[in-house]
C-alpha cells in the first residue's frame, strides 16, 4: 500500500458499552487501521458518548473496561476523539471528565468530519 | 464508471433483514458492472458463517445466499477471527488448536484478521456497512 493510495477511515460509535459488543468492535477496527498506519478517526454519537464516562468499573459486569482502551489511543496515534456535543449534553457528560483528546463537535462540525473521510464505518 | 466495492456486515443473520439486504445490495452492484472483492463479517455478523444454521423453508437463508454469491462471483467472505472464535465459529485448524469437537464454519467462509478489513478499505472505492 503506497502513501498515495491511503484512504481515511472514520469509525462512528453509536452504542453504549457494556450493553453491546459493537463499541469494542469499533475500537478494534480503529486500532487495526492505526496498526497498519492508515489514517483513522473516531466519532462518538448517541448513546456511544457514554463510553467516554470517566468512572467506569465494569468488573462486576465481567467485561473489559473500555475507557482504559480509549485512554490508550494516543499510543496508537489516534489523538482526537470526536464527540457529538448535542449527545454529550443530552446525557449530561461533564466536559472536564472526558478523555484528553476529546473534541466536541456541533452539527456543522460533524458534517465536515463526515465529508473529509473516504470511508465512514457505522458501529 | 465501474467501482470496486467492499462490504462490512455487523448484523447477525437471524436478526432482522439487514443480512439479506446486504446480499441484495451485493447482487445489485455486481449486476451494474461494479466489482465486489471482499465481504468482511465482524461482531455478530460473524454468525453468518455458521454452517449448522437452519432457516425455515418458507424464509430466505442468509447462509445459502451468501455462499451462492461467493460461488458465482468469487467474492471472499471473511469472518473476523476474534469475533468468530468468541461465538463458536471455528474452522478445522482452530477447532484442533482450541480442542473443540469440530469445525463449525461453512466452507464458503474463511477466518481472517481485521487487517483484511483495513486492506479492503484501502483498495475499495466504496466500503458500505450493514449493521
Amino acid at each position: 500500500m503506497t502513501a498515495a493510495a491511503r484512504k481515511s477511515i472514520l469509525v462512528v460509535s453509536r452504542h453504549a458499552h457494556p450493553g453491546s459488543s459493537l463499541p469494542r468492535s469499533a475500537l478494534d477496527t480503529a486500532l487495526a487501521a492505526a496498526a497498519f498506519d492508515q489514517p483513522v478517526a473516531l466519532l462518538f454519537q448517541g448513546e456511544g458518548v457514554l463510553q467516554l464516562l470517566s468512572e467506569q468499573d465494569s468488573r462486576a459486569a465481567g467485561v473489559r473496561n473500555l475507557r482504559k482502551v480509549l485512554d490508550s489511543l494516543p499510543l496508537y496515534e489516534i489523538e482526537t476523539l470526536h464527540v457529538d456535543a448535542a449527545a454529550a449534553a443530552a446525557f449530561g457528560l461533564d466536559r472536564d471528565a472526558l478523555p484528553a483528546g476529546a473534541e466536541w463537535l456541533d452539527a456543522a462540525g460533524i458534517r465536515a468530519l463526515l465529508a473529509r473521510h473516504d470511508h465512514v464505518l457505522g458501529f | 464508471m465501474a467501482l470496486d466495492y467492499a462490504l462490512l456486515v455487523l448484523a447477525a443473520p437471524a436478526s432482522g433483514h439487514s443480512s439479506l439486504t446486504a446480499v441484495r445490495f451485493a447482487r445489485a452492484l455486481l449486476a451494474r458492472g461494479h466489482s465486489l472483492q471482499r465481504v468482511f463479517f465482524l461482531d455478530n455478523g460473524t454468525l453468518t458463517g455458521l454452517a449448522a444454521a437452519v432457516t425455515p423453508q418458507d424464509e430466505h437463508s442468509p447462509l445459502q445466499q451468501w455462499a451462492q454469491l461467493a460461488e458465482e462471483h468469487q467474492t471472499e467472505l471473511i469472518l473476523c477471527i476474534s469475533s468468530a472464535l468468541k461465538r463458536g465459529l471455528l474452522d478445522s485448524t482452530e477447532a484442533t488448536r482450541h480442542e473443540r469437537p469440530g469445525a463449525t464454519v461453512h466452507p464458503a467462509f474463511e477466518l481472517g484478521g481485521l487487517g483484511l478489513l483495513v486492506e479492503a478499505a484501502q483498495t475499495a472505492d466504496r466500503l458500505v456497512t450493514f449493521g
